[in-house]
């Protein structure tokens, strides 16, 4: 076992799952933002139960797309460019999404912000289901030769399992999002969101469900199906939680659902990091991918340094934000005229 | 037409348009966080208004840098999975070392700037934005590390044709690094200069319009107030005379650490990239002296057409060596020792796609190289002259009435930033035809090199390529329009638009959008 290489396939391994879990209810908000809010005072509340932090959580997914150039240039090399089109598509629905989240309230007309709602929700939806989609493929397979580079066209990617890991992510998000909201929020919105959980739950996370039992069967070694079944059972346990309102409880759960399933997949595919469907002979996997062991080690001890200090103070951010939100303790929309005497 | 082509143009915009919010982020962040700290130290109200009128167009600059800096990291393995292959092992490391040890503090602790005021105490506010002001510093030290590798590779040896790092410190300290490091953290500071002193100048320009503040016989300021306007109280004129003549002072430091930190960069330059130098200097003969002007068409790239007009001799040997007498190689000498080191046309490689056997250009751009060394430092000149002619003419508080005088200062903003741009595209076009540029300097290690058209992805098309260009590019200059939309709503707003108990308060209690509002309102939401 290359053990460099595998502590690397660890470290991105938990990188796409913090992301996944930090950015998943950022996603979700998003999207709930657009579709469950009702009136303008419950979209800033929702707005800003994310509003401090979202901005950290999205580096988790820059550091996950550097440390994956850093540690495996050739895995991140052809991923990217293989799917070149849906990545596309995940930056511009980034974008948007960035800029709608500090764009939004310094408009004061309607337009304008039913606008930004619509790249807020949209661009979420459009980024969650593009990773989702990448993280699938990577996981099941790509069209790639011998040189990592993509056989066939620019939609190449688009197939049934690509659509299921798109789904499962945003499935996910929702489900995330409406928990942390409940957890987050006060009055109206809490007790909507805490319905959509148990609402939601038993659908929406069934594709999450069908991308790890689908890995499992296709490389799983027996032992990862325990992180299966601890998936199922923190998924049961959430929503158990949800319907009796314990939002704190039904949070954790369901992060844990993630954190097995998602533990699940990447367990099943190593040492595996991008399998070819064209020749078995042509998968990328941790040893023949990776930067050489200086690269890595280095990288090692700076991550062994810098990773914990990064969670303390991540957590004490949240520490610092952790109060409800309630509508009534919104601010009024600020005026922004121009300070010019009338008539020039 | 040539993937290669289209993966340079988006490159090329992507990366320029991304380089219009960076340096206003890291010149104007630093700025925010003196005001903060002296508002911190002083308890004086003015400190306030200066940081969160500052710290407001800051923020609505600061997001579009984060947005559009994730397609750069993107983009190296989305369009040029040739050089992630070829660079990884040392290019990669920067990029994540920036993410795990800037993004994440510099995101992170500005969260906790914008949302902490009234919650965190006093100092551990802005120790808040401190941190985050320095991650983003950091975040630019790893870039420019991870940039200076590829205008000189350092720390590797090659493996089976590939550069593998050999030693981290090696690629940290590259000279080229440091060089360019301080040369654009000088370059970001004079741009936030130059941003603070043209809207000061608007904001005073303003207050004497519209009838605040007069002038006595002296000259010297009498400072009004205009109950009527929201913030154009008395202490609103020292807001924007200490924005003005700081803007000017930090302007004038950044100018001047530009010239001297581009002095080390030049220098290094002429050993590191001699062609890339000559073509700035359209330079074909081997000689001492500094082109002020020569005429013919640069665009022919043809030695024969070019005739040097104004010409200072010595000049060149002092800036590349710091004498008069040193013979500087020109085009002429140049190319035959570049042809005879890498070849006259691209190998017959299969990378190199159905531009292999292609002659090779070495001559970068001679119109680019040439005009976008002059515009950079023209413009960073011109942009410091004004800031000391802006000190001077303010120095009895206020500025002249000149609508004229106005919008040359508002205009001037932009300068600083056309000198960041220029010199980004001379050294970036400068390094062609080569992605990762050859070292003949002795530091330098021997055959690290790519060419640019071996870097492009040989899987992805020109049709997917063009769909990026012209998404993205149409998404960018929607942002950037509503992003100055935005910018001037702000500015014309005064301090009033940034600080809600200045404006006037239409919080009407029987209002049916806002029910039984609570006294834990917060003190900052979305």
């Amino acid at each position: 076992m290359e053990i460099l290489p595998t502590i690397w396939f660890v470290a991105i391994a938990v990188l796409w799952i913090g992301f996944l879990l930090l950015e998943g209810f950022d996603f979700g908000v998003g999207m709930h933002l657009l579709v469950r809010a009702r009136g303008e005072q419950e979209r800033r509340l929702m707005l800003n139960t994310i509003g401090p932090v979202w901005d950290g959580n999205e580096v988790w997914l820059i550091t996950a797309g550097a440390a994956t150039f850093a540690a495996f240039p050739l895995w991140y090399a052809s991923l990217f460019s293989t799917l070149y089109v849906p990545l596309v598509l995940v930056l511009i629905g980034l974008i948007f999404r960035a800029v709608a989240i500090e764009y939004r309230g310094k408009g004061s007309t309607d337009r304008w912000r039913r606008w930004w709602d619509v790249a807020l929700g949209g661009g979420s939806f459009l980024a969650a289901f593009g990773i989702g989609a990448a993280l699938a493929l990577t996981t099941t397979g790509l069209p790639i030769d011998g040189h990592g580079d993509r056989v066939g066209g620019p939609f190449v990617w688009l197939t049934p399992v690509a659509v299921l890991g798109g789904l499962a992510v945003v499935g996910f998000c929702l489900v995330h999002a409406a928990t942390f909201l409940a957890l987050k929020t006060d009055g109206e919105v809490r007790e909507r969101a805490g319905r959509d959980v148990v609402r939601m739950a038993p659908v929406a996370l069934l594709p999450i469900v069908g991308w790890v039992v689908l890995v499992q069967f296709q490389s799983g070694p027996p032992w990862s199906w325990a992180f299966v079944v601890v998936a199922a059972v923190a998924a049961v346990l959430g929503w158990l939680a949800a319907r009796k309102r314990r939002e704190g409880r039904a949070f954790l759960a369901f992060s844990a659902f993630l954190v097995a399933g998602a533990t699940a997949i990447f367990s099943a595919v190593y040492p595996n990091v991008l399998p070819s469907t064209i020749d078995p002979a042509f998968t990328l996997t941790v040893a023949n991918a990776s930067s050489s062991d200086y690269t890595l080690g280095v990288m090692t001890v700076v991550a062994a340094v810098g990773l914990p200090v990064v969670l303390a103070y991540q957590a004490w951010s949240y520490w610092v934000f952790r109060r409800r939100l309630s509508a009534a303790q919104i601010p009024a929309p600020h005026p922004v005229v121009p300070a010019v005497r009338a008539g020039r | 037409m040539d993937p290669l082509d289209i993966a340079r143009w988006q490159f090329g915009i992507t990366t320029v348009y991304h380089f219009l919010m960076v340096p206003l982020t890291l010149g104007l962040g630093l700025v925010v966080a003196i005001l903060h700290t002296r508002y911190v130290r002083t308890g004086d109200e003015k400190w306030l208004r200066l940081t969160k009128f500052w710290g407001k167009l800051y923020l609505v600059n600061f997001i579009l840098g984060v947005a559009t800096g994730l397609v750069q990291e993107f983009q190296f393995g989305m369009a040029w999975s040739e050089y992630s292959r070829f660079v990884g092992d040392v290019f990669g490391a920067p990029l994540a070392l920036e993410g795990l040890l800037a993004f994440f503090v510099e995101s992170t602790f500005l969260g906790l700037w914008i949302f902490g005021w009234n919650r965190l105490p006093k100092r551990v506010h802005l120790a808040t934005l401190w941190l985050a002001v320095i991650g983003s510093w950091v975040s630019a030290f790893f870039i420019i590390v991870a940039n200076s590798w590829m205008q000189h590779p350092v720390g590797v040896e090659l493996v089976d044709g590939r550069p593998v790092m050999t030693d981290i410190w090696a690629v940290l300290t590259n000279n080229t690094a440091l060089a360019a490091y301080t040369h654009t953290l000088f370059g970001a500071v004079a741009v936030a200069g130059g941003f603070l002193l043209g809207i000061a100048w608007y904001q005073l320009w303003r207050r004497r319009t519209d009838g605040i503040d007069t002038v006595d016989a002296t000259g010297r300021v009498v400072v009004g107030e205009a109950p009527d306007i929201p913030g154009r109280d008395a202490k609103d004129h020292g807001v924007w005379l200490t924005s003005l003549r700081l803007g000017a002072v930090v302007a004038i430091v950044g100018f001047g650490g530009v010239a001297l930190t581009g002095d080390l960069q030049a220098k290094l330059m002429y050993e590191q990239q001699p062609l890339k130098m000559a073509a700035a200097e359209a330079a074909c003969h081997t000689g001492t002296e500094f082109s002020v002007l020569s005429i013919g068409d640069l665009g022919s790239q043809d030695c024969e057409s070019i005739t040097t007009i104004i010409a200072i001799p010595g000049l060149l040997s002092y800036l590349a060596k710091g004498d008069f007498e040193t013979e500087m190689p020109g085009i002429n000498d140049l190319i035959p020792q570049y042809q005879e080191e890498y070849g006259l046309t691209l190998p017959d490689d299969p990378r190199y796609g159905e531009r292999a056997g292609q002659t090779i250009e070495y001559l970068p751009l001679m119109e680019v190289t040439y005009w976008g060394f002059r515009i950079m430092i023209g413009f960073g000149a011109l942009a410091a002259f004004a800031a000391v002619v802006a000190l001077w003419l303010t120095r009895k508080g206020t500025v002249p009435r000149s609508p004229w005088l106005m919008r040359l200062a508002v205009f001037g903003i932009l300068a600083p930033f056309g000198a960041n741009i220029a010199g980004w595209v001379f050294t970036e076009m400068g390094r062609q035809p080569f992605v990762v540029a050859p070292n003949p300097d002795a530091s330098g290690i021997d055959g690290v090199y790519m060419f640019t058209a071996a870097a492009v992805s040989p899987g992805v098309t020109a049709g997917e390529l063009i769909f990026s260009l012209v998404s993205l590019g149409g998404v960018y200059l929607v942002l950037l329009v509503v992003e100055v939309a935005l910018l001037v709503r702000y500015v014309r707003a005064g301090v009033a638009g940034a600080l809600p108990e200045l404006a006037p308060h239409d919080d009407d209690p029987a209002d049916p959008d806002h029910p039984e509002r609570r006294d834990d309102v917060l003190a900052f939401a979305y």
